[in-house]
């Protein structure tokens, strides 16, 4: 068998290759997420039908599940790098978990108020302290967590490794966020869209929040790389690399 | 006109005062989010250069170092 895989990540996973590939890849991701976010807004807002029962309120949904789905999505690549950066003792992987905090906890700040925007006026209330709803909260404040515990150490790697391991323990908030709406008995709906079975929606309102979820996904390595790229400078002031780098304009 | 025709579309059946406020939400955090990025990349390279050009002047050797100005 070819070994080029390894090989390759094991390449990919040096700051100044990284830097580069990161420098190339999130332009296109950028644009993708603009493109993507342009068209599935426009079947959001105009092209998908009123529901027959929340009228357009729901159209809240484009946005709410989406970056719900993005704030289980990048905690779980936060806990992944987290284990790599903690066994592997990869600097790249403690900087992508690391810069992914931020975005991840954007994302959750986002489903908690767009869905406190929805439940007002359908539940009658902002906020209830019910299972889902609960359980996001207490993810946004591990996302906090680890960024606060990141930035109160003097040493950036010190910081990474304490954050990594409180990222890997909240990982196991993941999937009971997920089946809350399952286990108990919430107010929260449950869900719309399954993988493995039928969905409950129309196919007018199913595929804005399909290329919606997309644009998230692809704003998501856009930011990341960004982030990252900044990261693996600060980290590795010291080299030659970010040297060359910075004398020569940095416009790169 | 084209406010006349926009207006239901606006009114969002209602729930305007919930629908685009969500939205709004959701654009500002992103925004805000990809802003960060640029602000602190300019702030790092802006750190690195005047490191090493502390670095330099400790050792007496001169590098050309480009005015943080020059690079936007």
């Amino acid at each position: 068998m070819t070994n080029w895989v390894p090989r390759w990540l094991h390449r990919l996973s040096s700051p100044p290759t990284f830097y580069r590939f990161a420098g190339a890849l999130w332009p296109w991701a950028m644009v993708l997420a603009l493109v993507l976010g342009a068209i599935g807004l426009y079947g959001a807002l105009v092209l998908a039908p009123p529901d027959y029962q929340q009228g357009d309120a729901y159209r809240i949904i484009f946005i709410h599940v989406p970056s719900a789905w993005m704030s289980m999505f990048i905690y779980a690549v936060m806990g992944v790098a987290a284990f790599v950066a903690l066994v592997w003792r990869i600097k790249l992987a403690e900087v992508v978990a690391m810069e992914s905090a931020p975005i991840g906890a954007a994302f959750t700040a986002i489903t908690l108020a767009t869905g406190s925007l929805w439940g007002k006026p359908m539940w009658g209330t902002w906020w209830t302290w019910d299972a889902r709803l609960t359980s996001e909260l207490v993810l946004l404040f591990l996302y906090l967590g680890v960024i606060g515990l990141y930035h109160a150490f003097e040493d950036r790697r010190q910081g990474a490794r304490a954050a990594a391991f409180l990222a890997l323990i909240g990982i196991v908030n993941v999937p009971i966020v997920h089946f809350s709406v399952n286990w108990w008995n919430t107010l929260h709906q449950g869900s719309t869209i399954n993988v493995f079975g039928t969905s409950t929606i129309a196919s007018d309102m199913l595929w804005p929040l399909l290329v919606m979820t997309l644009a998230t996904k692809a704003y998501y390595i856009a930011s990341v790389c960004r982030r990252t790229r900044t990261g693996l400078l600060t980290l590795e002031r010291g080299k030659d690399w970010v040297r060359t780098l910075a004398k020569r304009g940095a416009t790169a | 006109m084209i406010a006349l025709a926009l207006q239901p579309f606006l009114a969002m059946g209602g729930y305007a005062a919930y629908v685009w406020p969500a939205y709004a939400i959701f654009f500002i955090v992103l925004v805000a989010d990809s802003v960060v990025p640029t602000v602190r990349r300019r702030r790092a390279l802006r750190e690195i250069r005047a490191q090493m050009a502390r670095h330099d002047a400790r050792r007496g050797t001169s590098t050309t170092i480009p005015s943080p100005a020059s690079t936007r």
